[in-house]
C-alpha cells in the first residue's frame, strides 16, 4: 500500500546503493531539510487562507476570494508582497538582535518539527526523550520575543515582550504537567511509544475524565503559549499596537507571522499525538474487524485530520473571545490551572499504578 | 416579550457602598440630600439677591440670567454649588462670548436634584481677561475653562493646569474665537 | 508636547498612546503615565481633528450652519441637526407640524440605534474579540439603508432644517424599518449570547473604570456615561423635547458605576429606542412635513439654548443673535468633551488593558469632542 513510510524506506535503500552511507547520510540531511523548509512553507500559507476563511466564516462574510480559485492563492499574493517590501530597522534599535530574532523564532519552530510522527513510521527523529524535547526548544520561543521586543527600542514592543514573558513561562508549567499525565500512562517519553500505546484506543478515551482535565487544560495552555487569543496580550492590538512586533515589516515581519502559525501546528500536533493518538486510527479496545476497516484510511489522514481540528478549534477561540488581562491571565495560571493540572497528575499517576485505565 | 433581561445583574458588582447609595436615590427620586424641590425663576431671583445683593438679573428668556461682577464670582459659585435649596451641581456648559469691546463669560448651571436652571454672566476686561477658576467646585470646568483660555485668552487664576488643550504648542496668545482674529493663511472667509 | 517621552524621574514609563491607535478610534491623543502595567496618570491631547465648527457657523447663515453640525458627532448626525434646528425654531418661535415631529424623533431613534450598534462593535473589538464587530454592523447597515432612502446620505444625513424635515418620507420607509425591528428582535440574542454573557468579558468589565455619581456630575458626565452611576440624566426625560414627553419609554438606569454598567446602559438603551419606534411607526400623521418659514431666516436678538439627548449625551446648542441673518456666537456643548475628561479620574490605578476597556464605554468620538 503507498504511504509516505514505504517512500522513505525505498529513497534510503535505493540512496544507500547508489553511495557509501557517509555520502547517505548527508543526503539524505538534506532532504530532510528541504522537506521541513517546504513543509514549513506549504503550512504558512495553508493556516493563513485557512484562519482567513475560517474567520470570515464566523463573521458572516466571505473572506479573500479574488485570487485564484475562491481565493486559494491570496496567501501566496500576501506572501509576494511581504517578500518585495523594505524590511525597516528603526533608528535606534539594536540592530544585532532586531534583525536576529525572527529567525530565532523560526529556528525554534523548524527544531520542533524534529519528533513529530507524520504518518506511520515516518518520523524525522524517534529519539528517547521526545516530550521533553518538545517542552524545552518549545520554551526557547520566548527568547526570540524578549529579544524582539527589547531591541525595537519601542515601548510597545516592550511591554508585549514583557507581558509575553510573564505568560509563556506562567503556562509551560501547566502544559507540562497535562503533557506528564500521558508519560505517566504510557511510562515512556518516546514519540512512538506513546502513540503505540494508544494502539487500543486513545489516552482521551481510555484514560477516563482526568485525561480529559489534562487534555483541555493542555489546549488552553498552548493557546497561551503561543500567544494565540483570547491570551494574545503580547501582541493585544488595541492596546499595544502590535506588542512584540510593531517596528517589524517586509519579510522579518513575515518570519513571526510565520513562526506562529508553525507553532499553532505543532503544538497541535503534539496534542494530537498524545491525546488523540497521533497517526494512529480510532481503534476500539478489541474489536479486530472495526480497528481494520479503521486501518484502511491511511495513517496520514489520521494525523492531519487530528491536527486540524485542533487548529480549528484554537482558531475558533480566537474569533470567539475577548481577550484577558495580564492580571487576570497570570491568576488563571496560577491560581486555577496549576493546582487543577497538579491535583490532576496526582490522580493520573495513580490510576497508572492501580491499571485503572482501559 | 422579546426584550431580554440580562441575567446578570451589574448591581451585583457594586464596587463600595456608594454604588447601594446611589440605588436608594433612584428609589426615591431624590438625591441623598433631600426633597426634590424646583424653584421658579422668581424664587431663584428672590434667593439670589440675599446671597448677593450686588447682582442684577435678565428676565425673558428660559431661564434666569444673572450678571455678576468677576470678583463676586467665586464666592457666589461655592453658594450656588453648596446651598441645599439650590444646589447647582451641575455645570452644564461653560463659554465665553467676544462682544469687541468686552468679553462675557457664561456658566450655564444645573440641578441633578431640583432640576432649576439658571445662567450666570460676568463681563471681563478685553485687554487683560481675569476671572477666578471654578474648577475644583466643578470638575468639569478644568477642561471648559482650557478651551475658553485657548480660544478666547481667559486666564483663570489659580487653575490647576492652564496649557493649551486643543491648540498646537506655538498658538499661547493668538485666540481664534475673538472677533478680530486673522489667520493670513489658513483663513476661509465667505 | 512630544517632549514628554521617556521617563519620569520617579522611573515610570510615559507611553504616548495615538494620534493614530488602534484603541483611540480617531485622532485621539494619551499621555500615559505608567508604572509596569498600572496607570498613574492619563493626559488628553485634543485638536487633531479641530476645524473650528463653532467659528465657521458664525460666518454661515442660520440655513447653512446645520449642515456643518452632521460633522461634529457623525455616528448621531440627525441628533445633532435636529438641537440645531430646534435652537433656531425656538428663535424663530415657530411650530413644526406634527407629521415632522414624529419623523424627527422616528430618526432620531434610529440613529442612536445604529450609534449604539456600532459603539458595540467596537468595544468589543477594544477587548479583542472581533467577530461582533460584523454582527453589529449587520444590524446597522439595514438602518443606513433605510436612512439613504430618506434622506439621500448614510453617514451625515443633514435632513432636519429649521421648520421640519427637508422631504417627506421615503414610501418604503415604513416597511422597511418594519423589516429591520423584525431583523433586530431575531438577532438581539446574539449579542448576549456572543459578548454579555461571556466570562471573559464580564470580568473584564466589572469592577473597571468606577465612577461615582457625585463625580459624574462634577465632571459634567451625560448620557450612559453618568446613567451608568445612577444619575438620572436622560433630557428626553427631565426636559422633553418634541413629543417625547407623549411617548411610553423608561429611562434607563444602571447603578454600579463600573464599565459593565455603562455597557448594559447602552444595550439596555437599544431596546428603549425599539420601543419608541414600534409607538410611532404605524402612528405617522398626515400632513405637512415643514412650516413653511422665510428663505432667509433672521432670529431676533438675544440667547437661545437647547438641550438634546444624543447617543453620547447631552448636546447643548448655545446661539447668541444680534438680530442678523448669522450667529453672532455659537457655542456647542458636546457630551464627549466632558466625557473625557473623566477619563483621567476613573483610569488611576488600573490596568492598561482597561483603559482601553474604559474608553470604549466612554464611548469617544473624536470630531465631537474637538469640533
Amino acid at each position: 500500500m503507498w504511504s509516505f513510510s514505504n517512500i522513505a524506506n525505498n529513497l534510503h535503500e535505493w540512496l544507500s546503493n547508489t553511495f557509501n552511507p557517509t555520502m547517505t547520510l548527508i543526503i539524505e540531511m538534506v532532504l530532510a531539510g528541504v522537506a521541513v523548509i517546504g513543509l514549513f512553507a506549504a503550512l504558512g500559507l495553508v493556516l493563513v487562507i485557512m484562519e482567513r476563511k475560517v474567520s470570515a466564516w464566523m463573521q458572516i462574510r466571505l473572506g479573500p476570494n479574488r485570487v485564484g480559485p475562491k481565493g486559494m492563492l491570496q496567501s501566496l499574493a500576501d506572501t509576494l508582497k511581504l517578500l518585495v517590501k523594505e524590511g525597516l530597522t528603526p533608528n535606534g534599535a539594536d540592530k544585532f538582535l532586531f534583525n536576529l530574532a525572527p529567525f530565532i523564532a523560526m529556528i525554534v519552530a523548524m527544531l520542533l518539527m524534529a519528533p513529530i510522527a507524520f504518518a506511520k513510521d515516518f518520523q524525522l527523529w524517534d529519539l528517547n526523550i521526545g516530550v521533553l524535547y518538545v517542552s524545552a526548544v518549545s520554551s526557547l520561543m520566548v527568547i526570540s520575543i524578549l529579544m524582539a521586543g527589547w531591541s525595537s527600542n519601542n515601548k510597545y514592543s516592550l511591554m508585549g515582550a514583557m507581558r509575553s514573558g510573564a505568560q509563556i513561562v506562567s503556562y509551560e508549567l501547566s502544559a507540562g504537567l497535562s503533557v506528564l499525565a500521558v508519560v505517566v500512562m504510557t511510562g515512556s517519553l518516546q514519540v512512538s511509544d506513546i502513540i503505540h500505546s494508544q494502539a487500543d484506543g486513545w489516552w482521551i478515551f481510555k484514560g477516563h475524565i482526568p485525561m480529559v482535565i489534562a487534555f483541555v487544560t493542555f489546549i488552553i495552555a498552548v493557546t497561551a503559549e503561543t500567544n494565540r487569543a483570547p491570551f494574545d496580550l503580547a501582541e493585544a492590538e488595541s492596546e499595544l499596537t502590535a506588542g512584540f512586533h510593531t517596528e517589524y515589516s517586509g519579510m522579518k515581519f513575515a518570519l513571526f507571522f510565520l513562526a506562529e502559525y508553525v507553532n499553532v501546528f505543532i503544538v497541535c500536533a503534539i496534542g494530537a499525538t498524545l491525546f488523540l493518538g497521533g497517526w494512529m486510527p480510532f481503534h476500539i479496545g478489541n474489536w479486530t474487524a472495526f480497528n481494520h476497516v479503521m486501518d484502511y484510511i491511511p495513517s496520514s489522514i489520521w494525523f492531519f485530520g487530528k491536527t486540524f481540528f485542533l487548529i480549528f478549534v484554537i482558531m475558533w477561540f480566537r474569533w470567539t473571545f475577548p481577550r484577558l488581562r495580564i492580571d487576570q491571565l497570570l491568576n488563571l495560571e496560577w491560581k486555577y490551572l496549576l493546582p487543577i493540572s497538579m491535583i490532576n497528575l496526582l490522580i493520573v499517576t495513580a490510576m497508572a499504578i492501580l491499571k485503572w485505565h482501559f | 416579550m422579546w426584550l431580554v433581561a440580562p441575567k446578570t445583574g451589574s448591581v451585583a458588582s457594586c464596587p463600595d457602598k456608594t454604588a447601594g447609595e446611589n440605588k436608594k436615590r433612584i428609589d426615591q427620586g431624590t438625591n441623598k440630600k433631600g426633597q426634590r424641590i424646583t424653584m421658579s425663576n422668581e424664587e431663584l431671583k428672590t434667593k439670589i439677591t440675599e446671597l448677593l445683593p450686588a447682582a442684577t438679573f435678565e428676565e425673558g428668556g428660559e431661564w434666569l440670567n444673572i450678571n455678576i461682577e468677576t470678583k463676586d464670582w467665586l464666592s457666589l459659585a461655592q453658594q450656588l454649588r453648596n446651598d441645599n435649596s439650590l444646589f447647582f451641581d451641575y455645570l452644564f456648559c461653560l463659554t465665553c462670548i467676544d462682544w469687541k469691546t468686552h468679553l462675557t463669560m457664561v456658566y450655564h448651571l444645573s440641578s441633578t436634584q431640583h432640576r432649576h436652571n439658571i445662567v450666570v454672566k460676568s463681563k471681563l476686561d478685553r485687554n487683560n481677561p481675569e476671572i477666578e477658576t471654578v474648577a475644583h467646585i466643578w470638575k468639569t470646568a478644568e477642561f471648559h475653562e482650557r478651551e475658553v483660555y485657548e480660544m478666547f485668552g481667559v486666564n483663570f487664576l489659580h487653575h490647576p493646569d492652564l496649557r493649551l488643550l486643543i491648540l498646537p504648542d506655538g498658538w499661547e496668545g493668538k485666540n481664534p474665537l475673538r472677533k478680530d482674529f486673522e489667520d493670513p493663511i489658513n483663513m476661509i472667509k465667505l | 508636547m512630544f517632549e514628554e517621552v521617556g521617563t519620569t524621574i520617579d522611573g515610570d514609563m510615559i507611553i504616548n498612546v495615538g494620534p493614530q491607535h488602534p484603541a483611540t478610534h480617531g485622532v485621539l491623543h494619551l499621555v500615559i503615565t505608567l508604572n509596569g502595567e498600572t496607570i498613574k496618570k492619563v493626559e488628553p491631547h485634543l485638536g487633531f481633528i479641530h476645524r473650528s465648527i463653532e467659528k465657521m457657523c458664525e460666518s454661515l447663515s442660520y440655513r447653512q450652519f446645520i449642515y456643518v453640525t452632521s460633522r461634529m458627532d457623525y455616528l448621531s448626525a440627525h441628533i445633532n441637526n435636529h438641537a440645531c434646528a430646534l435652537c433656531v425654531e425656538k428663535g424663530l418661535q415657530v411650530e413644526i407640524p406634527p407629521r415632522a415631529q414624529v419623523i424627527r424623533v422616528l430618526m432620531d431613534e434610529l440613529t442612536r440605534i445604529a450609534s449604539h450598534e456600532l459603539w458595540w462593535g467596537a468595544m468589543a473589538m477594544d477587548l479583542g474579540a472581533f467577530t461582533p464587530f460584523f454582527h453589529a454592523f449587520r444590524e446597522r447597515e439595514s438602518i443606513n439603508d433605510i436612512m439613504e432612502e430618506t434622506c439621500g446620505a448614510r453617514l451625515t444625513m443633514n435632513y432636519m432644517v429649521p421648520g421640519g424635515v427637508m422631504q417627506d418620507l421615503h414610501p418604503n420607509f415604513q416597511k422597511r424599518t418594519k423589516e429591520f425591528l423584525q431583523l433586530y428582535k431575531r438577532k438581539i440574542h446574539e449579542y448576549d449570547e456572543l459578548v454579555t454573557g461571556n466570562i471573559i468579558f464580564q470580568n473584564r468589565m466589572k469592577n473597571v473604570g468606577y465612577l461615582s455619581a457625585e463625580d459624574a456630575v462634577s465632571y459634567g458626565c451625560s448620557g450612559p456615561a453618568a446613567r451608568g452611576s445612577g444619575v438620572s440624566c436622560d433630557i428626553r426625560k427631565i426636559y422633553p423635547y418634541e413629543i417625547y414627553d407623549k411617548l411610553e419609554f423608561d429611562e434607563v438606569l444602571e447603578t454600579a458605576g463600573d464599565s459593565f454598567a455603562r455597557y448594559m446602559i447602552r444595550i439596555r438603551e437599544m431596546q428603549q429606542s425599539i420601543r419608541i419606534i414600534e409607538q410611532l411607526i404605524d402612528n405617522i400623521p398626515e400632513g405637512d412635513f415643514q412650516t413653511k418659514t422665510k428663505a432667509v431666516l433672521k432670529l431676533p436678538k438675544g440667547e437661545f439654548y437647547t438641550r438634546v439627548e444624543t447617543a453620547r449625551g447631552e448636546l447643548g446648542v448655545y446661539i447668541v443673535s444680534e438680530g442678523g441673518t448669522t450667529p453672532y456666537r455659537i457655542k456647542f456643548r458636546s457630551p464627549g468633551f466632558s466625557n473625557l475628561s473623566v477619563l483621567d479620574h476613573i483610569a488611576r490605578g488600573s490596568k492598561l488593558g482597561d483603559l482601553v476597556a474604559m474608553m470604549g464605554t466612554l464611548d469617544l468620538v473624536i470630531p465631537d469632542i474637538d469640533r
